[in-house]
């Protein structure tokens, strides 16, 4: 369970374990706890799925519904994400508006989403400027053991991978269909622990680190968004080291992604 | 309820009797518990009750946030009922609602009647509902859930708290509606049941009923819940009987 | 508030002395009755009409005419004369207040460590993030957890690591008579401080607390089941051999100050439960 404040004890020896390479856990640095994924998880949902990258639990769903696209951009559609990190997952959660942690999450997945082209979002359009499809990513987090990132953004993308366009419930076409998922992001986070690099945080890693990067890469072997969280920092061959390692845990994951049930 | 036009309106009895699910008047939704799946929270819960998916956790007795809510002699219980945007047909907008203000009232007093608050005083037991799919009766299944949780938490109390809603449909008084059904149907009474003492904590109804109907509602609930309560009693024994893994797996 | 479905004077069970159970270790349910005439209620029940129920899920633990529940799952209840460990929170002019893994902080007074502390100065000698063992004094009815860092064994800790367990395993972590943590500091060589909150600090060289680290999980995750203490043997066989260090050999470089004796309290485990009796039940 996490506690509010970690002890210092338990912060140096999680940096003295990472000294030799070790984890408190018994992984290695370049180890992902055990992934599930369990895509259809909520059938009120037009895609959905449900993640665990060890003990942290998200569920994400799609929701498509017709609305207007945006007066500046009349041939594309709208994609909105959003991630509730509720109390219920987490004691250092508080109900309320959405706190700085919150909006990171949210804006780091929508960043990895959009800037792939996951989908095409003209194809979304029904009639320029007046009619489109919105496209809703919604992250509801369960159980935060750490590593929020790379599991909401896991359950997001396996979500839109099983998405299917409700055309016929919102008489915008004969038959629904499924939603064309051109790209999948995967987003992987790493954190500093003192000259170790680690990838896939625990609560109590994320406490002790000196710097967070995640890196999302797609299919074709770009990476395509970054963000650097945390205090700390990483020398630019940090960084490459940290995208060769995303890119290999990028296509393991991303198979798990669209196939299915790991 | 719904108001639509008679010819949208779907035949929920066929006739002999049966509900559009095959069900028959009494007969309760499938109904599965699972006690302990998260790691964080104190005491956890998770219920799948026809199409109903909820998740519930308590965190507890703790420090009382803000501190100004604070009783001396007693507990506070803060209790929060929340749908997931994707839990409805039309997405909600996260953030609260006036329905999920009331439900967690409802709830929240609910408990207030059975938990032992005395035994802690100046701190909170703070009880989340997260609905994740919805098909009817998800304040029945939150308090399902988040009385399990508040066991699994070792809370207090005088008794867990099974509940259900019986209504109406084509006059026939009927256990645990489902959505077609309490969109259309002439009735809904949720209820919480103390099965130690046989007395109710939570009671609402809409719709029209004679007393009498109301009456063979209430003893119908109170079935339902006796059966429910077994189920609730089973999922705890099966995590805590074997011997459990803290949290499991989810 | 009218609570009348709970008739007549409710009378809850408060501890009583320290007596072996002669208790069936029965799972029960809150709103379960309680088989039997003439019950007092203990801990973990209340009575109603002449009836007794448990008031929270553990095992049912009779010692005529007392009826109590040992809670199986739940926050740590403090009790006076627990040694438990706790993590500085916020600091004050004249106290600190701990997080010690239960209801509410711990207010720890200056006045309760050994240091010489002027008012003020109170950041000088914890801060936010410290670990340190203290004892539970007493417990008044608002609530409030007075602790205490004077005694033998209390302190501030340093290094090693902290393990959290349930605290319903802290007596299995002991065993009946010390049995389980004797075992344990024998294969290992290392520093142990068992805190009653769940909370256990390990010290010694990196193996040593690797594999106290998976004895303590493995307990946390198997306590209930059958067969656990030869499991645990096996386990500290087959991943190192005993060190002749007898457990009162100080540990490796950077004992620390204060120091808590490596042997906890070898009184009778704490909970009225007795681990190494066979459940009758199986």
């Amino acid at each position: 369970m996490s506690d509010e404040v970690t002890a210092e004890i338990l912060t140096t020896h999680i940096l003295d374990l990472a000294a030799e390479g070790k984890r408190l856990d018994g992984r290695g640095p370049d180890d992902y706890r055990p992934i599930s994924l369990e895509p259809g998880f909520v059938v009120t949902a037009d895609g959905s799925a449900l993640a665990h990258i060890g003990d942290t639990a998200v569920v994400a769903g799609i929701k498509l519904e017709p609305g207007k696209p945006f007066p500046d951009t009349p041939n594309a559609g709208v994609l909105t994400t959003n991630a509730e990190l509720v109390p219920l997952s987490s004691p250092t959660f508080e109900p309320g508006p959405p706190q700085p942690g919150a909006i990171e999450v949210s804006r780091v997945v929508d960043r990895a989403i959009r800037a792939a082209e996951t989908i095409d979002l003209t194809r979304l359009v029904v009639t320029p400027g007046e009619k489109t499809w919105v496209c809703y990513v919604d992250m509801h987090v369960l159980d935060h053991a750490g590593n929020l990132i790379d599991t909401a953004a896991l359950a997001a993308v396996t979500a839109l991978a099983h998405a299917t366009v409700p055309a016929r419930r919102f008489q915008v076409g004969e038959s629904d269909y499924p939603l064309d998922v051109q790209h999948v992001p995967i987003e992987c986070t790493f954190v500093r622990l003192g000259d170790t690099i680690v990838v896939d945080p625990t609560f109590h890693e994320e406490r002790a680190a000196q710097g967070r990067l995640t890196v999302a890469t797609d299919e074709l072997g770009r990476v395509v968004a970054m963000q650097k969280g945390l205090v700390g920092a990483f020398s630019p061959d940090d960084v490459k080291e940290i995208v060769n390692r995303a890119l290999r845990h990028g296509d393991r994951m991303r198979a798990l992604a669209r196939g299915g049930p790991a | 309820m719904g108001s639509v036009g008679a010819k949208d309106i779907p035949q929920l009895l066929s006739p002999e009797g049966l509900r559009i699910d095959g069900r028959h008047l009494n007969e309760l939704r499938t109904l599965s518990i699972r006690a302990g799946p998260l790691h964080q929270a104190d005491g956890s819960a998770f219920v799948e009750w026809g199409a109903n998916k909820v998740m519930a956790a308590v965190y507890g007795p703790r420090e009382v946030h803000p501190r100004h809510l604070q009783q001396a002699t007693r507990a506070v219980i803060q209790c929060k009922y929340n749908m997931a945007a994707f839990s409805v047909d039309e997405r909600k907008r996260p953030g609260l609602d006036r329905r999920s203000q009331e439900i967690s009232k409802v709830i929240g007093e609910a408990f207030e009647s059975v938990v032992f608050v005395e035994e802690f005083p100046r701190t909170s037991i703070d009880i989340y509902i997260e609905v994740l799919q919805a098909n009817a009766g998800t304040r029945c299944a939150g308090l399902v859930a988040a009385s399990v949780a508040l066991a699994d938490a070792g809370i207090p109390m005088v008794d867990l708290l099974p509940a259900v809603a019986v209504g109406k449909i084509e006059g026939q008084i009927a256990l645990d509606l489902k959505k077609e059904e309490d969109n259309y149907g002439e009735a809904d009474l949720p209820m919480a049941l103390v099965p130690q003492s046989g007395r109710l904590v939570l009671l609402q109804m809409e719709g029209h009923m004679t007393p009498d109907e109301l009456a063979r509602s209430l003893d119908l609930g109170v079935q339902g819940c006796r059966e429910i309560y077994e189920k609730m009693k089973a999922a705890l024994r099966d995590r805590y009987s074997t011997g459990p893994t803290p949290g499991g797996a989810a | 508030m009218a609570r009348d479905h709970r008739s007549g004077p409710r009378r809850r069970g408060r501890e009583g002395s320290a007596s072996r159970p002669t208790g069936d270790r029965v799972l029960v349910l809150p709103g379960e009755e309680i088989p039997g005439s003439g019950l007092k209620p203990g801990p973990g029940t209340y009575r109603v009409n002449g009836k007794v129920y448990a008031s929270v899920l553990g095992l049912l633990s009779v010692r005529p005419p007392l009826a109590s529940v040992i809670p199986l799952s739940g926050r740590y209840l403090p009790k006076p004369g627990d040694v438990v460990l706790g993590t500085v929170t916020d600091v004050q002019g004249t106290f600190w207040l701990l997080d010690i893994a239960a209801p509410r902080w711990a207010p720890l007074h200056m006045t309760g460590t050994p240091w010489n502390i002027e008012v003020g100065e109170t950041e000088k000698y914890l801060r936010p993030g410290d670990a340190v063992v203290v004892q539970v004094e007493n417990l008044d009815p608002t609530g409030r957890i007075g602790v205490t860092m004077m005694g033998e064994g209390l302190g501030k800790l340093e290094g090693g690591t902290i393990v959290t367990i349930a605290p319903a395993r802290v007596p299995r972590v002991v065993g009946r008579g010390g049995s389980m943590i004797q075992t344990i500091l024998r294969h290992t060589g290392a520093q142990i401080s068992v805190g009653q909150n769940g909370r256990i600090w390990v010290n010694g060289n990196p193996e040593a607390i690797a594999r106290v680290s998976e004895v303590l999980r493995m307990i946390d995750a198997e306590g209930q089941r059958h067969g656990l203490t030869e499991r645990v043997e096996s386990f500290l066989v087959a991943s190192g051999p005993s060190t002749d260090q007898g457990p009162n050999e100080p540990g490796p470089e950077g004992a620390p100050r204060d120091a808590p004796p490596p042997l906890p309290e070898l009184a009778d485990p704490p909970r009225e439960y007795d681990p190494e009796e066979p459940p009758e039940n199986d």
